[in-house]
């Protein structure tokens, strides 16, 4: 209605000047008359996060923290698309409008920045902002070098070698060695104004509390380890994407059963990951349990060090064809999706493996005999798991059943447990290190969202400890020949085409034991309308509302 | 008197030096990093050492606890590794909260106690004694995590007649003691006061037994003083020993509890020290962990002199 009065207005005055300006007045008044339709309502949501998330830009809490106060408030030049639950979400342009590689030299990219964007605070988003922001992670004498968000963005950039202003609306990134990849790495990358943090006297701390982004979501209220409130930014650049809602609320609810209580009670409208026990009798009170593939993946990841007995292909395929996933399926009311490789059901990169993983113990085991184990030489080993942690689901009866699952095919495993945090140092440390103990496997969940997180940090030959994740130490020269492929192939669908190989092989290799993918589940209350959970870490709060 | 408080607060010196150490050196004993809470998870080794060295946590024990000492005795407690703020603000704001619950807390806790404890040992052995002990052995006995459970489904969930967490509509930074933010409060508050509850209902049956079974009480009813001058004095000479109990009550209350805080997301200091030991906020945990440590001391110490002040054979003796 707006848009069209400004557009009138702009035309130049015909005849029926009258009529014009009485039909502009019957336009404005009846805007002023219009019922508080716009009142779309406040929900609130708990978050499994002790506090809230950083606010600065580069969130921390991992991808709970990027996802409400990450892409909320900010944007980046690449962003994920978000607006379909029934296909995997991929990258769409944000703050650029596009990025092209030199094809003279492909380390040399060029970003064009979206005209007219302005932050929350006014001040114009250009490419001075961009080579401001990327000081603010990687250049330690910088006034604005941030510590913190340079602790959670840095290491998602490794590709990022220098970067500078073309124009006012160009940026240019040129990359230590070629690497297609990329696009993926930036779309981490949040804009804060720079202009904002200035006004603040330069205090990150005061940016927390009042800062400005480009994104949807304008923060208007912040109370640590409480309460954060955010409004939609009507000046949003995408217009689609301005949010419905008047209002959004968070409030950190880290215990499980606070959160159920807080839902039932009506306190908060929805919460993430409700725990397996309560689906059955939050659904049978009304709410709805809310569920989507994401490329999250629940493993043992298996070491290949010299004497590991995964070393065997036929071990390996073994164990994954002993695992009874559908059972473990019902063990957590439904909260689960079988592994069928390494990537999700439906991934954009699953390929057609030629393994095909499904519950056989009778294969199993004649698998495990050419291999030359059987009851009388049973497999005994050793592997690592938490009690808990982030993206974990409930691993102490996951594992427990995967245990009896193979024993029941003849292979003993005897559990190392080790707290969350320590468990990560391990698998930080490597599997040669003393610290696992000479565990051949660990449990670990994992985020898979792009090429480097879903296969190359765990594979890649030199990715070991120090410089990397391979916990397992596997090194396959074919498999980093396919990863330099990947990198040197600037085309999205070929790219693709290559990820496929690289799925294919790992499944077809039984690279590690393949076993669930978490749901992403939620639980909300039937007012929440117009909710779509997308196939991604993250999510768009824009086109939700509230039913009265 | 003076002399006793100064004497005593001499004494309080090496115990606070002890805390402090025991402070610092629990958390750094502790498996796991202490940088956990601000990187990802797959932090490359440059990024770890670069914050390695930020936070200090690349020098020997030793210099780090005398950096850490030295800033706090200037009322510095660090900065949180989680959440950047000052430790100093986080713990201050969160004492707050838990002051407020425990004041509540109190309130019930000690009133119903004292009541129960009284009428318990006035009436032995008769159904009210009866009656009184078995709620306050239920305050004792009952896992105050279930019952905040138990509480939060029947109150909150079912009847949704009380909010089942946080400290108020907007948060805990505009609390105030009106109808709206007393509802917040009442859950966590009675689930809090039922193990003081208990232990001083339980103390009081038994002290006040004892008295009334004394001479001194025959000998004051035979002089024909009316019942309640024979209460006055069974609540003095009850009062010293009652008061240590209550002393150390207050101040487990003052502590805040991390499991009832957690459930009901309370932003006390037990919410602040759960939040800490899962993130392996190392600045945090010292700074929360000392405060509280500092405050039993101090308390212990009023309640040395109020005993004092009671009962001056303490002093003497």
């Amino acid at each position: 209605m707006i848009d069209s009065v400004t557009r009138w207005a702009g035309t130049p005055r015909t005849g029926p000047a009258r009529l014009g300006r009485r039909l502009l007045a019957a336009t404005l008044l009846s805007g002023l008359m219009a019922p508080a339709a716009l009142a779309q309502g406040v929900l609130k949501i708990g978050m499994t996060a002790s506090d809230i998330p950083l606010t600065t830009g580069q969130a921390d809490n991992g991808g709970e923290g990027m996802r409400f106060t990450g892409y909320t408030i900010y944007d980046g030049l690449i962003n994920w698309d978000l607006s379909s639950a029934d296909k995997p979400s991929g990258l769409v342009p944000g703050l650029a409008t596009s990025w092209t590689v030199d094809p003279a030299d492909n380390t040399k990219w060029t970003f064009k920045l979206r005209d007219g964007v302005t932050f929350q605070d006014g001040s114009a988003f250009t490419a001075d902002s961009v080579v401001w922001n990327l000081d603010k992670l990687l250049k330690s004498d910088a006034p604005q070098f941030d510590p913190r968000q340079a602790a959670q963005g840095r290491s998602r950039i490794p590709a990022v070698g220098t970067y500078r202003v073309i124009d006012p609306h160009t940026v240019e990134i040129v990359t230590k060695v070629p690497d297609a990849t990329l696009p993926y790495q930036i779309a981490w990358i949040m804009m804060s104004s720079p202009a904002q943090w200035e006004k603040l006297g330069k205090s990150w701390d005061a940016f927390a509390k009042t800062p400005s982004g480009t994104g949807p979501w304008k923060l208007t209220l912040f109370a640590p380890r409480e309460r954060a409130e955010m409004v939609p930014n009507k000046a949003y650049w995408d217009k689609a994407r301005v949010p419905k809602l008047d209002k959004l609320v968070l409030v950190p609810l880290p215990e499980a059963n606070a959160r159920v209580a807080a839902l039932r009670s009506g306190q908060v409208d929805w919460i993430e990951a409700p725990p397996p026990d309560a689906v059955v009798s939050l659904k049978a009170a009304g709410f709805g349990i809310v569920t989507n593939s994401y490329p999250h993946n629940w493993t043992w990841h298996l070491s290949r060090v010299e004497g590991s007995p995964w070393n065997d292909i036929r071990v390996r395929k073994a164990a994954n064809l002993a695992i009874d996933r559908d059972g473990m399926k019902e063990m957590l009311n439904g909260l689960m999706i079988p592994a069928q490789g390494f990537m999700p059901p439906g991934s954009a990169w699953f390929g057609h493996p030629s393994f095909k993983l499904g519950y056989d113990p009778e294969a199993a085991k004649k698998l495990l005999a050419e291999a030359g184990y059987g009851p009388k030489k049973p497999l005994v080993t050793k592997v690592l798991i938490a009690p808990s942690g982030s993206g974990q689901m409930q691993p102490l009866p996951m594992n427990e059943l995967i245990q009896q699952n193979l024993a029941d095919i003849g292979i003993k495993v005897e559990f190392e447990v080790a707290e969350w945090n320590t468990l990560t140092n391990i698998w930080r440390s490597g599997a040669k290190s003393d610290m696992s103990q000479k565990a051949t496997a660990i449990n670990y969940s994992y985020f898979i969202q792009d090429p480097f997180t879903g296969f190359i940090r765990h594979l890649q030959c030199n990715l070991t400890t120090p410089a990397g994740t391979n916990w397992g130490y596997y090194c396959d020269p074919e498999m980093d020949k396919l990863f330099g492929e990947v990198r040197t192939t600037f085309d999205p669908a070929a790219q693709a085409k290559v990820l496929e190989k690289i799925h294919e092989k790992f499944v077809d290799e039984a690279l590690f034991l393949m076993v669930a993918h978490d749901t992403n589940p939620r639980a909300m209350s039937p007012k929440v309308k117009g909710f779509i959970q997308a196939q991604n870490w993250f999510q768009d709060f824009s086109p939700i509302t509230m039913a009265k | 008197m003076l002399r006793f408080i100064l004497r005593r607060l001499v004494a309080v010196t090496p115990v606070a030096i002890g805390v402090s150490i025991v402070c610092f050196l629990l958390v750094h004993l502790a498996p796991g990093d202490p940088l956990s809470a601000v990187l990802p998870v797959d932090a490359s080794p440059e990024t770890i050492e670069a914050m390695r060295t930020a936070y200090g946590y690349d020098k020997p024990l030793v210099v780090q606890y005398g950096l850490w000492l030295w800033h706090v005795l200037q009322g510095d407690l660090g900065t949180s590794i989680a959440s950047g703020r000052p430790v100093t603000s986080e713990v201050g704001r969160a004492v707050v909260n838990s002051l407020i619950l425990a004041c509540v807390a109190t309130l019930i806790g000690f009133t119903f106690g004292m009541v129960f404890g009284f009428v318990a040992g006035y009436f032995r052995n008769s159904i009210l004694d009866r009656l009184a002990s078995a709620v306050s052995v239920f305050g004792v006995s009952v896992p105050h995590y279930w019952l905040a459970m138990v509480l939060v489904i029947v109150f909150s969930a079912q009847l949704g007649w009380l909010p089942s967490t946080g400290a108020g509509p907007d948060g805990s930074g505009n609390w105030r003691p009106d109808l709206e933010h007393l509802r917040y409060i009442i859950l966590p508050a009675l689930t809090m006061s039922v193990i003081p509850m208990g232990v001083i209902a339980r103390t009081i049956r038994a002290l006040v037994g004892d008295i009334l079974a004394q001479d001194f009480v025959g000998a004051l009813r035979a002089k024909g003083l009316s019942e309640f001058g024979v209460f006055k004095h069974v609540v003095k000479n009850a009062a010293p020993t009652a008061l240590a109990i209550m002393g150390l009550q207050l101040g487990y209350l003052l502590g805040g509890s991390i499991l009832i805080e957690t459930v009901f997301a309370w932003p006390g200091t037990g919410f602040l020290l759960n939040a800490a030991i899962f993130q392996r906020d190392l600045p945090l945990l010292q700074g929360a962990i000392l405060v509280l440590a500092m405050f039993f001391v101090a308390l212990n110490l009023i309640v040395d002199v109020v005993q004092t002040a009671l009962d001056p054979r303490i002093e003497r003796g």
